[in-house]
């Protein structure tokens, strides 16, 4: 991993990375500190400074039920989008990888989701979704009222989700490709003389040796679905129906901008990050160890 | 012209020391070749010397200059590397003239030149092409010519074969060689091949876990090894090393109780711990009545087409021996070998070092050494 | 393939043809929603086979929301973006591959930390900084005493401010500063073998050189790569540009006008009009990701590993 052949020079590679560096510590170190520091303290209404407030920015926030249900759903949303739409790339890349003609198309296609935009998508998805349009709205024809996300809680939530996972195919779909391509041809053939059928090659040795990649996968998508969840939210329910789809981010973005409460979204904020920080060291853990499995 | 001085050169990394002080010159216009088993610091030092490692004790001075402080462009060597190094997003004949366009030489006559080296190795129907398109010895061909182009002081070349088939091995070998005689440069050639090194070499010098074990022309290596190691590592087969102590008798004991007669080597010796060696070619069959014959046991024989060896065990120690005989020989059959006192080369099990003997021997290996 | 297995090749291509139904549909829908007039759009069930009025349905999207002076800015900041990224980054990983200083890993560290954590979830601290990006310094100064003394020294009291609030630099600038770029560098730079370093330096040439002359030139794939990820990840920006222009007129991005295109829930459901404005928004990542497709996917993978 070490590099033999280093250039040395006292000033040269700090000017390289002046700008990085600057660009780092005023957009990423600086707020991230502020961020600690909101989140200890409270904000007066009136102005004239903050005044420390210890954990208690924190206690509230954890005594707050609505927080608890906003966590609950964020958790929900995060696995129900990352299983569909890691199940629906897996399968698509399994049955890609076997190369027969014409799958250069299909192949391509499947990577476009990853170009759209989260809230492009989402207005695609609510007309598709809408109760009064001709889609899945259809349905309300035969039986009057049976969809209607802009009143039902779990439909809203249910039609964000089934977007999330559809913009998430193409990124995954390229990961799960790219792994099983890497896998070495001759597996395949040695399962195939000792008798294994496709299907149990695929599910005997592909899957098991791509393991790696799928962990891999699960963290970015879960990731993802506190990060790209905003957009679709804002443009598909706004977190309606009465909070029903208003998951973490998205209560985030309210009570500190809308709700203007900078210490309790600090406070979120802190959480948000926690839990990303560790989401990716498990991450990264496993990726050590796949390291010396090779 | 430029000889290489190398003085008391010691090369750690952070506290592990990987050469323990080299002391050596490169004569001008020689070409020496550093052999070494893997890890032995062969490449080290050639590192060292083109200035890609610092050096960590010592001095290595090009022809009047201590280079220790230059850098590699200012230190007029010219280096091949293990895996060519050839950059991939240039052309040949842009490879080949690189250096060239670095140190600012216009272009019209840095092109005459490159098409001029480019010819000289059979490569001008190629110079538009890159790397990627270029067959292995064609690379190796545009690695040469890239060291060629500068007119360097000094060549250096880090295992340049190693990624070559056996068969362009030895036609790039010729070429080195060829090269060298015409242009009689400096040169300095790493490698493990022992072929390669004895083939190519005007002197080899042979390193082992950071330290010279010897320096000195191949046939000087070859019949006169200085060390245990270099006795065992030059030489295909192996030389037959024996492990044992001479008595007062006259004989030599070694293995399970074995004795061979050396009436002349015993005397000066008696009761060292020492380890006997003579090449296989040396060791002959004789009838079994003869005068202090070896007995030994057939393991195995081993078919050369020219000739074959036979693996043989006398009393517990293993002999090979060059057989040019047809007869057909079975394992468990029992032989007769013998040797000459004055083909034997005798090492301290102490120090490893040779032990010289007397003046028979002394003439015998100088006229191998000569021939 | 190893064998033949009509049965499986068929279910591989009838479960690929699901496939590329599921896929597809919501960009079919758009297209043909967005080719049909409000008659024919509020129809139920939905007639699923384009209609002529995609060109009047993109003017009257491409007046209600403003949408050139939208695409300009959405370009100025993604072509910003997209050509920050690859420069800065590629400083930044050449210093951190090549150079042996001794703050080589602790720079390494403090920008891939950065990784970890995206835009949306710091968003609030990021905003913060929007109002004076130099407070940073100001506070650094002030710490010191250094502005205490300078208006000792000058009388002039040192207040350095720089607003980030509807300007492109407040557009671009935060999306500049993550690792990505340097990340994905880096994992290229690594694979490029120490003998070419070396051989670079036999023959004379120093880092710059090298740099300009070897390592650029080589990287001109992953350069398209990051290029791609990087305009298509900022032309997609939603929640940053909403934060940072209050001033939509001038400033707004593409991707912020669709909110704008949804018909309201009492008003007229002209669904045609919204999909034929969400259809050019997302057309040029689509574009972008289609023509660099080859290159691309190459580089979203070498960042794994």
């Amino acid at each position: 991993m070490e590099r033999r052949a280093f250039y040395r020079n006292p000033i040269l590679p700090w000017l390289l990375l002046a700008p990085q560096l600057i660009l780092v510590l005023v957009f990423f170190y600086w707020p991230t500190s502020q961020a600690l520091f909101w989140a200890f303290t409270l904000e007066q209404p009136w102005g004239g400074g903050n005044t420390w407030a210890g954990f208690n920015n924190f206690l509230s926030l954890f005594g707050d039920t609505r927080y608890w249900a906003t966590v609950g759903r964020s958790a929900f949303y995060a696995i129900a989008a990352t299983v569909i739409s890691m199940g629906i790339a897996l399968t698509l890349a399994m049955f890609v990888d076997r190369a027969l003609k014409g799958t250069r198309l299909f192949q391509s296609v499947f990577v476009w989701p990853y170009a759209i935009a989260a809230p492009a998508a989402g207005v695609a998805f609510r007309f598709i979704f809408a109760p009064e349009a001709g889609l899945i709205g259809a349905v309300n024809e035969i039986w009057p009222g049976i969809w209607n996300p802009a009143t039902n809680g779990f439909h809203a939530l249910g039609m964000v989700i089934v977007c999330h996972a559809w913009l998430g195919i193409g990124y995954n779909f390229i990961f799960f490709l790219a792994a099983l391509q890497m896998l070495p041809k001759s597996l395949s053939e040695a399962g195939a003389m000792d008798g294994a059928r496709p299907y149990r090659r695929m599910l005997d040795l592909q899957l098991p040796l791509i393991a790696p990649t799928v962990f891999f996968l699960l963290i970015m998508n879960l990731i993802s679905s506190f990060t790209d969840s905003f957009g679709l939210i804002d443009v598909m329910t706004e977190g309606g129906p009465i909070n029903a789809t208003e998951v973490m981010v998205y209560k985030l973005y309210v009570d500190g901008f809308k709700g203007l409460d900078y210490s309790g979204a600090a406070a979120q904020s802190i959480v948000l990050m926690i839990l990303v920080i560790a989401l990716t060291f498990i991450q990264f853990r496993w990726v050590e160890k796949r390291v010396h499995y090779n | 012209m430029t000889a290489i001085t190398l003085s008391g050169v010691k090369k750690r990394y952070l506290k592990n020391p990987v050469v323990h002080g080299v002391d050596v010159t490169i004569e001008s216009g020689e070409f020496v070749v550093i052999l070494g088993p893997s890890g032995c610091g062969k490449s080290t030092l050639l590192r060292m010397i083109a200035g890609l490692e610092d050096i960590t004790e010592g001095t290595i001075a090009i022809g009047d200059t201590v280079v220790n402080k230059l850098e590699p462009r200012e230190r007029g060597c010219a280096m091949v590397f293990q895996n060519y190094a050839l950059y991939p997003h240039m052309s040949v004949a842009q490879n080949i003239g690189y250096a060239l366009k670095v140190s600012g030489m216009p272009r019209a006559e840095r092109e005459a030149k490159v098409l001029k080296v480019a010819k000289s190795v059979g490569l001008d129907p190629y110079l538009t092409r890159k790397p990627g398109e270029l067959s292995g010895g064609q690379r190796q061909r545009v690695a040469m010519a890239r060291a060629m182009v500068r007119e360097p002081k000094v060549f250096l070349f880090d295992e340049p074969f190693s990624n070559l088939d056996a068969k362009l091995r030895v036609a790039m070998r010729a070429e080195v060689r060829g090269l060298h005689r015409g242009l009689g440069v400096t040169s300095v050639f790493v490698t493990h091949d022992q072929t390669e090194a004895m083939t190519l070499a005007d002197r080899l010098i042979i390193m082992n876990q950071g330290v010279v074990e010897q320096v000195g022309k191949p046939s000087e290596v070859y019949h006169r090894p200085a060390s245990l190691f270099v006795a065992d590592f030059i030489g295909s087969p192996a030389m037959n090393l024996v492990r044992g102590f001479f008595g007062e008798d006259g004989h030599f004991r070694h293995g399970k109780g074995g004795m061979i007669h050396l009436p002349t080597v015993a005397p000066s010796l008696v009761s060292q711990e020492v380890s006997i060696g003579i090449r296989p070619e040396l060791v002959r069959r004789v009838p079994a009545n003869t005068k202090d014959a070896i007995a030994a046991v057939v393991d195995y024989t081993e078919e050369l087409g020219a000739a074959r060896l036979i693996y043989a065990d006398a009393d517990g120690s293993r002999l090979i021996a060059v057989d040019h005989g047809t007869d057909a020989l079975g394992t468990g059959m029992p032989i007769h070998l013998a040797i000459d006192e004055a083909d034997l080369h005798v090492f301290s099990q102490d120090t490893g070092r040779r032990i010289e003997l007397g003046a028979a021997q002394r003439a015998a290996t100088n006229s191998r050494i000569n021939a | 393939m190893i064998e033949r297995s009509p049965i499986f090749d068929f279910i591989t291509y009838a479960t690929m043809i699901l496939g590329l139904v599921l896929v597809l549909v919501p960009f079919w829908v758009t297209i043909v929603a967005g080719s049909q007039s409000l008659q024919e759009v509020s129809q139920v069930p939905l007639n699923l086979w384009p209609s002529g009025h995609l060109l009047e349905n993109i003017q009257t999207a491409w007046a209600r929301a403003d949408l050139g002076p939208k695409m300009i800015n959405s370009l100025i900041v993604a072509v910003g973006v997209t050509t920050g990224k690859i420069v800065l980054a590629a400083l930044s990983a050449f210093a951190i591959v090549f150079f042996n200083f001794k703050a080589r890993m602790l720079c390494f560290w403090l920008i891939f930390i950065t990784l970890m954590l995206p835009l949306e979830v710091r968003i609030v601290p990021t905003y913060s900084i929007a109002a004076n990006a130099l407070l940073p310094f100001q506070t650094l100064l002030d710490t010191f005493g250094i502005t205490s003394l300078l208006e000792m020294m000058s009388g002039v009291r040192v207040t350095l401010e720089w607003n980030l609030l509807n300007s492109y630099t407040g557009l671009i600038l935060p999306l500049v500063a993550t690792a990505t770029g340097t990340f994905l560098y880096r994992q290229f730079f690594m694979t490029i073998p120490d003998e070419l370093v070396e051989a670079s330096k036999m023959d004379g040439s120093g880092p710059i050189r090298f740099f300009f002359e070897v390592l650029l030139p080589l990287s001109r794939t992953n350069m398209l790569a990051l290029a791609t990820i990087m305009f298509v990840s900022s032309w997609n920006q939603y929640l940053w540009p909403l934060l940072i222009t209050t001033d939509r007129a001038n400033f707004g991005t593409v991707v912020m006008q669709l909110k704008a295109l949804i018909p309201a829930q009492n008003g007229t459901p002209d669904w045609n009009v919204t999909m034929a404005g969400a259809l050019i928004i997302m057309l040029p990542p689509l574009l972008v990701v289609a023509l660099m497709q080859r290159w691309f996917v190459r580089g979203l993978i070498s960042r794994d590993k």
